[in-house]
């Protein structure tokens, strides 16, 4: 399976739109986003506040996967395994030890790194679908194995774990929701801001040149299966933190929120918002959390068929994600303005 | 170890793996016309075993219903080829996939809205009485395998013997070459939906009665039947057949004979040897290894 796309190159940053530069309208968009992100929970009702808060969770989750899918080019149906690890780390930790919430963030990720690396390795046998296939055997067995009798000490069996939700430090004037959210969002723009480097950097350039021909990049001296591995690894990490973020934000984890349909949703999020895209993650984020919900209003009965014609329409109008499109009007703008 | 038992288990595990095998062809026909694995199979096959259900309803005798469900299946098949896939046939392979989802989604949701979510009776042209070890394959099982085998022969002399089964796979292995060759390669592709769809409402018909039918009957199902086809080597239908058996077998004597942990954990142990199976031979037990020029 050719999994990925070739994109539609950007032009060079030197190249104008109405007389700015685009990385100046890069600088711009991003000042814009985190203004409106940070302005957002004292002008919305608390609801949305959460579900923002959720949207946010799942673009981190949906960066892991891209990390893998769309710059290492190994596909996996089973991210919600690494999610749920992650979300039972943070719950365990703050059930039974009563571990402070942050501190709960970096374990998940490392365990959910080990976990990652460790898959990882067997999973350099298998390509394409056979991949496909392993990682759905991960995202079938997971709520089994959460559930299995002689764990329910710990993960609490088919009831779950309930954590209380955490209250605003220092006397802050928020609430238990906007500090949630604040927080997601800190974390979430660390993540990004490694995500960013790690791409561009040596190791970045090591994983695409991966995805894009394994032979000549082991050729060029690229250690093809360890970097195969740790990016497993790397994208476990991800979206393990996001999960331990979405334990903390629900307050509560059980078994039935983690299985295969996690998986197709975060899946879709990232096909959605583009795949090899990390500002298009985010755009996945809110469709994941958001898309159902719209179906669901517009016909409670035919939620499903409503929610299925929406995901049609937007593969119609962005065969590659929201991100190709962006591409798509940024280049043509930039050839008009010149 | 108890004997009888593991007889009566292997016997049980062959009726269920008859289910999954007919799955899986029809999940590997569809493979070798479109090279995707088809997210959608189980809920086109659950669409069509309703219509069936419908017309019998209406007063239809069971063949004639059988044979007209075929026919419309095959229809549907080639018109959702049509319809939703011809125009983004550039967009990339994950983009498919996305596709994929939202038709299950819809025919999923589109059967529980016209025919509600409770559980109806389908019945069987073969039976119900016992074949074969006090009850454990019943004639209907024995039926099903049968016409699961029946289909197998069919199709190997369809794909072997004749001319459009040549330009079919001609097709799908080299798509440029079959079209200067002067195949319609789109068409072949819309007739590879168009049977994967009629072999998916056989398979539906012969299902529905074991498990009943309702919108969600599929769901475990194609699971099992993704897990057979990719086990058997996706390029083979013989392969799809025996990883179905194979599948259905080791789901019941894991269950039965692992101790502690077997009987929660069946489904998890039998996809577990499966990726074993996959590490070993990752083209699948019978699947061609594909070789390709670099």
């Amino acid at each position: 399976m050719e999994a990925i796309p070739t994109p539609v190159r950007l032009p060079a940053a030197e190249s104008a739109i109405a007389g700015l530069s685009l990385s100046l309208w890069r600088r711009l968009a991003i000042g814009a986003g985190l203004v409106l992100a940070l302005a957002l929970p004292f002008v919305v009702k608390n609801f949305l506040v959460f579900q923002l808060t959720l949207a946010i969770i799942y673009a981190v989750a949906i960066l892991g996967l891209n990390l893998l899918t769309g710059f290492n080019g190994q596909f996996s149906l089973g991210h919600s395994a690494f999610y749920a690890i992650g979300a039972y780390t943070a719950a365990i930790m703050m059930d039974q030890w009563d571990v402070a919430y942050y501190w709960t963030l970096p374990a998940a990720g490392v365990i959910c790194l080990v976990t990652g690396f460790l898959f990882g390795l067997p999973a350099l046998r298998l390509e394409g679908v056979y991949l496909a296939l392993a990682t759905f055997a991960l995202a079938i067995a997971t709520p089994q194995i959460l559930k299995f009798s002689p764990l329910e000490h710990w993960t609490g069996g088919v009831q779950g774990i309930v954590i209380i939700k955490p209250d605003a430090p220092f006397g802050l004037p928020i609430n238990s929701d906007q500090w949630v959210y604040f927080f997601t969002l800190a974390v979430a723009v660390v993540l990004y801001v490694c995500a960013v480097n790690l791409v561009r950097s040596r190791t970045g350039r090591a994983m695409v040149a991966i995805r894009d021909n394994p032979v000549a990049a082991g050729a060029m001296g690229v250690n093809v299966s360890l970097y195969k591995s740790l990016t497993f690894g790397v994208s476990a990490l991800f979206t393990g933190i996001a999960g331990a973020l979405g334990a903390i934000v629900t307050g509560f984890v059980a078994p039935d929120s983690f299985t295969f349909a996690l998986s197709i949703q975060l899946f879709v999020g990232l096909v959605v918002g583009g795949v090899g895209s990390i500002p298009g993650t985010l755009f996945g984020g809110l469709f994941a959390l958001f898309a159902p919900n719209i179906a669901e209003s517009v016909s409670k009965g035919l939620a499903g068929a409503v929610y299925g014609v929406i995901l049609v329409l937007v593969i119609y109008v962005m065969p590659s994600g929201a991100a190709g499109l962006v591409r798509l009007v940024v280049s043509k703008l930039a050839r008009s303005g010149r | 170890m108890n004997w009888e038992l593991l007889l009566h288990q292997v016997l049980a595990g062959l009726a269920t793996g008859g289910i999954y095998a007919c799955i899986a062809l029809a999940v590997v026909m569809i493979y070798q016309a479109i090279d995707h694995l088809n997210f959608a199979q189980g809920e086109m096959a659950m669409f069509s075993t309703f219509i069936a259900w419908q017309l019998i309803e209406w007063g239809c005798p069971y063949w004639v219903a059988f044979v007209l469900t075929i026919a419309l299946s095959f229809v549907a098949g080639v018109a959702i080829e049509r319809i939703v896939f011809k125009p983004i046939h550039d967009a990339p392979v994950l983009s498919h996939i996305v596709v994929f989802i939202a038709l299950f989604s819809i025919l999923n949701s589109l059967a529980g809205w016209i025919w509600d979510y409770t559980i109806k009776n389908f019945p069987s042209p073969f039976g119900t009485r016992s074949l074969l070890g006090n009850g454990l394959i019943s004639a209907h099982d024995g039926g099903m395998i049968a016409v699961t085998l029946v289909l197998l022969v069919l199709l190997y002399l369809f794909f072997r013997h004749t001319r459009i089964g040549l330009a079919m796979r001609a097709a799908a292995a080299n798509p440029e070459s079959a079209r200067l060759a002067g195949i319609r390669v789109g068409w072949m592709i819309a007739l590879g939906w168009g049977m994967a769809a009629a072999i998916g409402a056989v398979a539906g018909m012969l299902i529905a009665p074991v498990v009943f039918l309702e919108p969600n009957m599929m769901l475990g199902i194609l699971l099992y039947g993704f897990a057979a086809a990719v086990v058997g080597g996706l390029t083979s239908p013989g392969g799809a057949v025996v990883g179905g058996f194979a599948v259905g077998v080791i789901e019941n004597v894991a269950g039965t004979f692992i101790p502690y942990f077997g009987r929660e954990l069946k489904l998890t142990i039998a996809l577990l040897l499966i990726v074993a199976v996959l590490l070993v031979k990752p083209s699948g037990l019978f699947g061609r290894t594909v070789v390709t020029r670099v």
